[in-house]
Formats: structure tokens, C-alpha cells, sequence
């Protein structure tokens, strides 16, 4: 009998992972043989290392949360109840647990501490078209991807023909997936999905992919299942998403619970005081700024080509990013790299220092200024935001700091007609927007020059 | 209706433990994903080939003729009077399947890991399914068999009746050394590279291309301990009418059953953890 009106009870959930493991360099022949020699051990614990975390726990929590322990809280004191019918968002910054915690609740990876319940039926879709096999055909494609959803063979042989309408691939049935267009084979892996009907529903950023059409309707079908009871657990990056499903919101950060209440008071408090809309950040005292004994994060800017710090760039010219450190012991060659995201969290490139006076070379300590031009006429238009990460390379290859949403900028076009989308005024799609070199070929100029 | 009620379903979510015991009604559950993911492996296996079944003939008549020119001609291995040809043709059909299927087993998690990252399904599912997709090439492997036993006029006997004794102990077998080692092949690709030597020692362990009458009496127990030498002096056995050598048989399901138990829960162990380690 269901006791209480609860679907998911989640109480002290907590999850740790390990920091990137550290290899050693060797400093000579010696050392090296016997390192190598020693490496089938070292290799068993490491691997033992990431699912085993005894040591780390012995430590205490005080350690671990000052990070002297190689290991951090992806997830920590989570705890929250979900009603039966009731749609949860969940959102925060890249890197806030978001996943992770799905993960916990879809039972992919298990928790280190504390516990969860879920009552009833559970599916959770963190992926769509999960197991779709090139060489089957779309009918057989249909009935996997619906049985390792969860579903029986029964249910999928009962809904077959309304999935096979909603995803408008009838022709095709009979054709392998493979000859498939992308397009099409999202359709169908989303019309799988969208005809799932369990009690509890968990949904990653999916919609991310697929037409806006297509989105809406997969949007409705969700709003339908609420309707009917189905309780929901959705993560979006996209506010107008959340805010159209979700009757609550939780935001974390860090791996905690930020704020956790009604979905119009969450969402406003994220956009105003979570996303970065500031075009500098800076970290005035040292001993709290992110970074180790070997190098610690003073500031981030953005600015453009006459130095003036900004957080709105036209599309058409460059942006900087400067990344501001001190380093603190010498000896060490080092790799600031930068990150970009765009507004729906997706990863649109990864920039690595590539000065040559410092690359490869042990730098002396004192304040260093690395800074990335992102060349004009290369993103779209929107919001991105950036991470930083600076490497150690040698003589141990490790993570000094790694600030995800330091920073976010807005790019904007005014429709001038010399940036990249030429004399279309219209909304144009696409992650970037680069300046192409055009060229035309024809016939006509011969004839009219005979 | 009220039945219904009464069967939803409570999902507890906590830390692994250390040792778990193992969840045989989950996987009953999921008995339709199981086909679903044999007839996967079926189709996807031959797809684009010419020859498609037909390979599932043609790989142990190679092996078949190769070792009858080799073993049988040119080294003259003692078979206890049975033509070579007939007495290695029952050994390699069931070797056939046992190092396919153990190959594949050992290899499921690492083919499989997009899916354990997003999905969740008793990953027990993941070392079966080959083992038993396996199962098709070996019945079709049969033909080719009965066809020999045919031309070299064997008359079936009353031992026919064990046949299903030695098809499970030969489904035991690779799905023993798929749950030892396919979590382990995740985080070491050392596994696909042991495998292959791995394979090629077994089947010299074993009394596929010789005669177990040439194991000396005093390690016959100890010979005996590799359930692979059961199955197949088994199967040498039941196909062709001789004396039934429980000696052999009896050890190997002993520490077959016993590898298998442990394997399981081995792998019921590392399956929660699995995605973390990749």
C-alpha cells in the first residue's frame, strides 16, 4: 500500500569523488624501472581508490571540505521530499551536482553516505535512444530502446503505434537505423521516450536536442503526464523549460542545496545572484582564493580590443579573457586553459595557452596576466559563460585551480550587414557564427565578357 | 485493482556494501530486455557479411581440418582408436562456443559502457547476453557436427540423454569467466589482450586436440579441476556412445558451480561501482 503522499524521499545524501589522480614523474633511469615495476600495485589501488572511500572518510569531514584529501563532495547533506504528482526542477551552474544527483536517483552510481527512496514505477531518461543499434531496423530499434527503458514487451507492442505516429518515421520502419538522418533518429528515440508512463519520471537536459517543433511537443506530452499524476524530476538549463513544467525548483550549488521553493522565486534568485552577469570577478585575499601552494587565482576579465572591461561585445569584434595569478612557487611550468559555454550549458570550446615564451618553461614565482583573444566573427549570438583551469604540466601534471561561471559575456549583433549572417535579419541558429570566405563560380561573367 | 495497489514498487537507494546478496527476481523482471539484447547481438553480429550464418560453419570446419592434418596426420595423436577427425570434431564445436562466448562476456561491459553511464538494468544483463547469443552459432555449428557423426556412422546411444548435463555445464563455463572478468576488463583493457593467449591456453588444458588417456593417473584430479575438461569428455562421451568419465566430470562441476556462485556475487559487488571506476 503506498504510505504517505511521497514519490521520492531523499535524506543526507551525500557522493564523493576523487580529484584527478596524480601521476609522478621519474627523475632517472633507476627510479623509473622500479616505478614501472611497482605500477601493477599502484594501478590496482588506484583503481580501488575510486570507489573506495574509507580512507578519505577516516579523514573527516573538515579535511575533505578543506580539500586535503585528493577527494570532494560532488553531493553533500542533499535532502528533500517530492510529492506524488508534484514536478521538481532542478537547477545551478555547470558543475553544481545536477547530474551527478540524477545519476543517484537513477541508480547508475551509488551514493557514499545517506539514502533515497522512490515509490513506484521509476524511468529515468538521461539520454535519448539509449542502445539504439545502427545495424536494427527502426521497428526493432523501438522495441529495445523501449525494453531497456524499463518498459515491457507488451507495453511497447501496445503504444508501437502511436509512438511510430508521433515520431512521423512510418516509411522507415523497416529501414536500419543507420540510413537514418540524425534528425530522424532523434524523433524516434524521443517518441520511445515520450510514451514511457511510470510514476516517477527523472529528465536530463534532452530536450536540449531536436527542432523547436519537435521540443514543444515532447514538452506538451510531459505537461500531459503531469497532469495524470506523474511525478517529475526535470534538469534544464533552460528557464522558460522549467518554469513551464515545474511547480518547485531546487538550486544547487556545489553540491548542496542552495534554495529549495516555489518555481518563480527560485529561478528569479538564480538569474539575478547565481549566473555570473558581472564581467570580472576577483579574489582580493589570497588564502581564500582557489589555488594551492604552487598557484592561486587573483582575478578574471573580460575586455576588449582598447582594454575597457566589459560584459557585452559586438559579435563582430574580439573578446579578451584575462586570467590574473600568482604564482607562488617557482619551478613549475604551467597551462591556463579557458572554457566556453553557452546559455544551455553546452561546451562550445576549450582554449589552451599557447604563448611560446612560457610554454613548456618552469616559471619564477610573481603575478602573471594570461590572457586568450577570442577572435570577432566567431560565436553566435548569446550568452556564454567561462570557465578557467590552470595545469601544472611538470613536474607533476595536476590541477591548480579549476573556477567554473567565473565570468559571462553577451554578444550582440547590430545588423550592419558586414558580420557573418550577411543580409538575413532573421533568427539564425547554430553554436558559432564564423566569417566565411565566399566564393562564386559561373558562366555568365564569360559570356559577358564575349 | 487492489492487487495493483498493493504492488508498488519501493526503490532504496543507499551506499554499496561490501557484499550483497544477489537479485535473481530484478532480473526476471527483465527477462523481455534480455531478448531484446540476444536478438541485438544476432543480427548486428552478421550484418554486411556475404556469408552471414554460414560463418558459424565454416570458422570450426577450418579449425576442424586444420587439426586433422596437423594432429591427426602429421603428429599421429593416440584417440583411442576413433578416427581423429570424429574425435576432435566433438570437442571443438562445444570449444567453439565456450571461447566465443567466454571472449565476449568478458568484453560486455566495455562494449557496453555508453549504456551503463545513462541507464539503469541489472548489469548481470551485460556478461549473459553474449553467452547466450553464442548459443546461436552453436546450434547452427551442430549441423556440421551431426553431419560427421552421419558420415562416420555413429549410432546414437542412451548416453543422449545427458546431452543437457554437458549444455549446461557449457553455458556455465564462459558465463563463470564473463562476471570475473568484465568489470575488471573496464578498467583494464589488459583483459582483451590476456584474453587472446588466455583463450589458446585453455584449449591445450583441455582434451580437444588429444586424449585425456594420455594425463598421467596421478594428475588426473587435478586435470580435473578444469570444468572445460569435463564438458568435453563429456560431450566426447554422450556423442559417441563411451563410457561416461565421471572422474572428470563430477570435479569440473563442482568448481564450475563454485566459480560461478562467487563470480556472481563478485560481480554483484563491482556492479554498482562499475561506472565510477571507467
Amino acid at each position: 500500500m503506498r504510505d504517505q503522499d511521497w514519490a521520492i524521499r531523499v535524506e543526507n545524501l551525500g557522493k564523493l569523488y576523487r580529484l584527478g589522480t596524480q601521476d609522478r614523474a621519474e627523475e632517472n633511469l633507476v627510479s623509473a624501472i622500479v616505478g614501472a615495476l611497482k605500477s601493477p600495485l599502484r594501478n590496482y589501488r588506484k583503481y580501488r581508490s575510486t570507489y573506495d572511500f574509507r580512507d578519505v572518510e577516516a579523514l573527516g569531514d573538515d579535511a575533505i571540505d578543506a580539500g586535503d584529501s585528493g577527494a570532494f563532495w560532488a553531493l553533500k547533506d542533499i535532502s528533500f521530499e517530492v510529492k506524488q504528482g508534484e514536478a521538481l526542477g532542478l537547477i545551478g551552474s555547470n558543475g553544481a551536482g545536477k547530474s551527478t544527483l540524477l545519476k543517484v536517483l537513477s541508480r547508475i552510481t551509488p551514493p557514499t553516505r545517506g539514502r533515497a527512496e522512490i515509490q513506484g514505477r521509476l524511468n529515468s531518461l538521461l539520454e535519448v535512444g539509449t542502445g539504439f543499434h545502427p545495424e536494427l531496423t527502426g521497428r526493432e530499434n523501438v522495441f529495445l530502446n523501449g525494453t531497456i527503458l524499463g518498459m515491457r514487451r507488451k507495453e511497447v507492442e501496445k503504444k508501437f503505434d502511436a509512438i511510430v505516429d508521433f515520431s512521423g518515421v512510418e516509411r522507415f520502419l523497416d529501414t536500419p537505423v543507420k540510413r537514418y538522418s540524425s534528425g530522424m533518429r532523434v524523433r524516434l528515440a524521443f517518441a520511445v521516450a515520450a510514451h514511457l508512463e511510470p510514476e516517477v519520471l527523472i529528465v536530463d537536459e534532452v530536450l536540449a536536442v531536436g527542432d523547436a517543433e519537435f521540443q514543444r511537443k515532447c514538452l506538451d506530452k510531459m505537461q500531459e503526464g503531469g497532469k495524470s499524476g506523474q511525478t517529475v524530476i526535470f534538469v534544464s538549463h533552460s528557464m522558460p523549460a522549467i518554469s513551464r513544467l515545474c511547480d518547485r525548483v531546487l538550486l544547487l550549488k556545489n553540491g548542496r542545496v542552495e534554495m529549495d521553493g516555489p518555481t518563480h522565486d527560485v529561478v528569479s534568485a538564480y538569474l539575478t545572484n547565481e549566473r555570473p552577469n558581472s564581467a570580472q570577478k576577483q579574489w582580493p585575499d589570497r588564502a581564500t582564493a582557489p589555488g594551492g601552494e604552487v598557484a592561486r587565482l587573483c582575478a578574471v576579465r573580460l575586455m576588449s580590443e582598447d582594454g575597457a572591461v566589459s560584459e557585452t561585445f559586438d559579435i563582430r569584434r574580439p573578446v579578451g579573457v584575462e586570467i590574473h595569478y600568482e604564482v607562488l612557487k617557482g619551478g613549475c611550468s604551467l597551462m591556463p586553459t579557458f572554457s566556453l559555454w553557452n546559455d544551455e550549458g553546452i561546451n562550445i570550446c576549450v582554449a589552451v595557452d599557447q604563448d611560446k615564451q612560457w610554454r613548456g618553461r618552469p616559471r619564477p614565482p610573481g603575478h602573471y596576466v594570461s590572457t586568450g583573444w577570442i577572435p570577432g566573427n566567431l560565436l553566435a549570438e548569446g550568452v556564454f559563460s567561462v570557465n578557467v583551469t590552470l595545469w601544472t604540466m611538470a613536474p607533476v601534471r595536476r590541477v591548480e585551480f579549476h573556477e567554473t561561471d567565473v565570468v559571462a559575456f553577451q554578444t550582440l549583433d547590430t545588423l550592419d550587414g558586414d558580420s557573418a549572417r550577411g543580409d538575413f535579419q532573421g533568427n539564425l541558429p547554430g553554436l558559432i557564427r564564423p566569417m566565411l570566405r565566399w566564393t562564386t563560380a559561373t558562366d555568365t561573367v564569360r559570356a559577358a565578357n564575349g | 485493482m487492489a492487487r495493483e495497489i498493493l504492488e508498488i514498487p519501493i526503490i532504496r537507494i543507499e551506499p554499496p556494501k561490501r557484499w550483497e546478496a544477489l537479485n535473481l527476481e530484478e532480473l526476471k523482471n527483465y527477462r523481455d530486455l534480455f531478448f531484446f539484447l540476444v536478438w541485438r547481438d544476432i543480427k548486428a553480429l552478421y550484418a554486411q557479411t556475404v556469408l552471414g550464418f554460414a560463418w558459424a560453419i565454416i570458422n570450426p570446419l577450418v579449425q576442424l581440418v586444420i587439426f586433422t592434418i596437423i594432429f591427426g596426420k602429421v603428429a599421429k595423436i593416440e584417440t583411442d582408436g576413433i578416427p581423429y577427425t570424429l574425435f576432435t570434431a566433438v570437442a571443438i564445436i562445444p570449444w567453439t562456443y565456450m571461447s566465443g562466448a567466454m571472449t565476449s562476456s568478458a568484453q560486455s561491459l566495455v562494449a557496453g559502457q555508453n549504456m551503463l553511464g545513462k541507464i539503469y538494468f541489472p548489469r548481470l544483463i551485460f556478461p549473459i547476453t553474449p553467452v547466450l547469443a553464442k548459443l546461436v552459432d552453436f546450434s547452427i555449428s551442430l549441423i556440421l557436427l551431426i553431419g560427421i557423426l552421419i558420415f562416420y556412422g555413429v549410432t546414437p546411444t542412451l548416453n543422449l540423454l545427458l546431452l543437457p548435463v554437458f549444455l549446461l555445464m557449457m553455458i556455465a563455463v564462459p558465463m563463470t569467466v564473463g562476471m570475473w572478468l568484465s568489470s575488471l576488463a573496464i578498467r583494464f583493457r589488459d583483459v582483451r589482450f590476456a584474453m587472446g593467449f588466455a583463450i589458446s591456453m585453455l584449449m591445450y588444458s583441455a582434451p580437444i586436440v588429444y586424449s585425456a588417456s594420455a594425463i598421467p593417473d596421478e594428475y588426473r584430479l587435478i586435470y580435473a579441476f578444469n570444468p572445460i575438461v569435463g564438458v568435453i569428455e563429456g560431450y566426447r562421451a554422450v556423442l559417441l556412445g563411451s563410457d561416461i568419465p565421471w572422474n572428470y566430470i563430477v570435479p569440473g562441476i563442482c568448481v564450475n558451480v563454485l566459480l560461478l556462485v562467487s563470480g556472481a556475487i563478485y560481480f554483484r559487488r563491482m556492479e554498482r561501482v562499475i561506472v565510477d571506476v571507467i
